[in-house]
């Protein structure tokens, strides 16, 4: 559906979504303190790619759990869609999250039992929607990756590769303004991992919904608008994709291709 | 979520893990059908006493009698009371049990009480036997409580007790013995029955059968009207001398059928002040219901003992099902769905199995009793005709699910608010 993609695409590009200052996360107390996060600012904007890019142990994933509100900072301040994230609670917090957010996994965490489109229509349910509404929109996004023909199939009986999709078409179908991918190919080939990236890339492209990527993988964050590199829960390095590619190096001194 | 969608997927979720649901609810099953057989004999053994009391007396008629002041054995023999009569043997109480006889006076005394609009002595008929067309003569023994009476009627219409006609109503044991072809023909016929009197002379009066009454609780007498009764007593008494003063046990006291429970406990104490006690049939009965409550209270005790550990079996089962789910838990509540609504969906779940192990008891324990209901009542309780042993009363089939439910949803508690609690980033988590 072209027409929708165009109207997401008139999102204003220079607001910013998501922003953090001075955030920090550690766990435990005296010998045993541990900073998982020090002191991130950070800005990203509506319509945005950007990848997190660190090792196992750099803090990326708590940064992204801070950032989708599943996890809240020990200190500094954190706004998201222009509303202080510490000021959010209860019902107005999950309309925030159902509403705003979708959520890519490496473990797929679908309900293996239930069907394609069950599994699809949970944040739609989680939403209140009506059972013939939630349906029509779960199958318009099931066509979007190109899954309508197993709706009614068990989602353990689906390959890697479609059941990502199934998770990115749950992730979608609530019409989130931010998708946060934790690793989305981390489990799958380089083939099925390629298709994944494209279709993340395009919704972000076509329909302007701000994407946040957590990756150890390099291919895959040169793809995105930005990277985000973490070092030890400490920001090292940024890159944009307007600055030639040579010139951006990542904290160890290695040039990226 | 709505309501109907956590209703929905706490149903299929319970479906998830068949065998664990299958045991729980076997489980829950085994205490709704033990509480709804107990609660079904405490309501068939209460209907088929409820249904003897009516036809063992009406509701309006109170038995009078004089007690005996209590002297305790420690005291001695008490003072001699020349005003008080002689004692009479009486079948209320324990064997022994003796009453101060009633005269006329005290009866017109008992006539005089505030609410009590009418009162006869009960008199005592002893007839010698009852024959039809010579076809034997048999014992008979007529039931002393009949003034008043609803009988319970097996065929025929009963009498009028203002008629002047002889009329007699026998129960149904009669009906073989006395060579009628079946209860319906009996009705209309004329009997014979023989009375000695004081002098040793045998006096024969004829009476119509009106009626055949069922077997009741208390013995198997045949009843009969005023005119007959009366009839009776005379020829027994005939050749006694004029003056001989009549004592009788007791009095049978009519008063206002509409009265309330608290307007009766009043005639009551009324009587008690002039000397007397009035015991209504409801109060020799209630007794028998009384005890038959206490042992079903008992019985149901050890049903709800079940209960309550099935209730653990439950709170097992959600604990496990809530350690399972915990990636899809803190995925919904990244998707932001409340704790509250989570909690919902877990109660809802065991309130659902709740739900099943109820229905299935109570549809083996209705199919089960009716089966046992009725082969009992044709073999081994033939004798109490219309006891009906086991008796499903759709509120107490109601109350059984109520209170499974209630345990189920307390069980829940537990296992529920732990998956409500759940952080998303704790159930996240993977590595």
């Amino acid at each position: 559906m072209p027409g929708t993609a165009n109207t997401a695409k008139m999102r204003d590009m220079s607001s910013s979504v998501l922003t953090a200052r001075n955030l920090s996360k550690h766990y435990g107390t005296g010998d045993a303190r541990f900073d998982a996060l020090r002191g991130i600012d950070l800005d990203i904007r509506e319509g945005e790619s950007v990848a997190i890019v660190g090792k196992s142990g750099s803090g990326k994933s708590t940064l992204m759990h801070i950032l989708a509100l599943l996890d809240s900072p020990s200190s500094g301040e954190l706004e998201i869609v222009g509303q202080n994230a510490k000021a959010l609670k209860g019902r107005a917090l999950n309309t925030l999250r159902n509403a705003t957010f979708g959520f890519v996994f490496q473990q797929f965490f679908l309900n293996s039992h239930a069907t394609v489109l069950e599994n699809v229509i949970l944040p739609l349910k989680i939403a209140r929607l009506g059972s013939r509404e939630r349906k029509a929109k779960a199958l318009e996004t099931l066509a979007l990756v190109e899954l309508t023909e197993k709706a009614g199939s068990k989602a353990m009986d689906l390959s890697g590769g479609q059941k990502q999709r199934v998770v990115i078409a749950r992730a979608l179908v609530g019409d989130p303004r931010i998708i946060f991918a934790d690793e989305p190919t981390g489990n799958l080939d380089s083939a099925t991992g390629a298709i994944i990236e494209n279709l993340l890339f395009s919704l972000n492209r076509d329909r302007g919904i701000t994407l946040v990527i957590v990756t150890h993988d390099d291919d895959l964050a040169a793809r995105a608008d930005r990277r985000i590199y973490l070092r030890d829960g400490r920001l090292v390095g940024e890159s944009d994709l307007k600055s030639p590619p040579a010139q951006a190096t990542t904290p160890n001194g290695t040039t990226l291709a | 979520m709505r309501t109907t969608d956590i209703v929905t997927t706490a149903i299929g979720n319970s479906f998830r893990s068949r065998l664990r649901t299958t045991l729980t609810v076997l489980a829950i099953f085994i205490g709704a059908f033990t509480l709804t057989t107990t609660n079904a004999l405490g309501t068939g053994v209460n209907e088929y006493i409820d249904t003897q009391i009516t036809s063992i007396g009406a509701p309006d008629v109170m038995n009078v009698s004089k007690p005996t002041l209590a002297s305790d054995a420690g005291d001695g023999p008490a003072p001699y009371d020349p005003d008080a009569g002689s004692e009479i043997d009486t079948n209320a109480g324990p064997p022994g049990t003796t009453v101060l006889a009633l005269s006329d006076a005290d009866v017109d005394e008992i006539r005089a009480v505030e609410g009590i609009t009418d009162a006869q002595p009960l008199v005592s008929v002893r007839p010698d036997f009852v024959e039809w067309q010579d076809n034997g003569r048999f014992q008979l023994s007529i039931s002393p409580f009949s003034s008043g009476v609803t009988l319970d009627l097996a065929a025929g219409s009963g009498f009028d007790q203002a008629s002047t006609e002889f009329e007699i109503v026998l129960p149904t044991t009669y009906v073989d013995t006395l060579g009628f072809a079946s209860e319906t023909a009996a009705v209309g016929e004329s009997v014979r029955i023989g009375v000695t009197d004081a002098v040793g002379e045998q006096h024969l009066i004829d009476a119509t059968v009106v009626g055949i009454q069922n077997p009741t609780l208390v013995g198997t007498g045949a009843s009969t009207n005023t005119a007959l009764t009366t009839a009776l007593f005379d020829a027994q008494r005939t050749g006694l001398p004029e003056q001989t003063s009549t004592d009788y046990a007791s009095a049978t006291a009519r008063f206002d059928a509409d009265a309330s429970d608290e307007e009766i406990q009043a005639i009551k104490d009324r009587l008690v002040d002039a000397g007397f006690a009035g015991t209504t049939v409801a109060d020799q009965i209630g007794t028998f219901q009384s005890v038959v409550d206490g042992i079903i209270l008992v019985l149901n005790a050890f049903a709800v003992i079940a209960l309550i550990a099935a209730g653990f079996g439950i709170i097992n089962t959600l604990l496990m099902s809530v350690q399972e789910r915990t990636r899809e838990i803190g995925l919904m509540k990244a998707m932001g769905m409340s704790g509250a609504r989570i909690f919902a969906l877990f109660s809802t779940e065991a309130v659902f199995i709740g739900f099943l192990g109820s229905a299935i008891g109570a549809v083996v324990a209705i199919a089960v009793g009716s089966v046992v209901s009725s082969v009992l009542a044709e073999g081994f309780l033939s004798g109490l005709a219309g006891l009906q042993i086991l008796t499903f009363a759709p509120a107490s089939i109601a109350s059984v699910f109520a209170l499974v439910m209630g345990i189920a949803f307390l069980a829940s508690t537990l296992p529920a608010s732990r998956a409500a609690r759940q952080s998303p980033i704790d159930s996240l988590r993977y590595e």
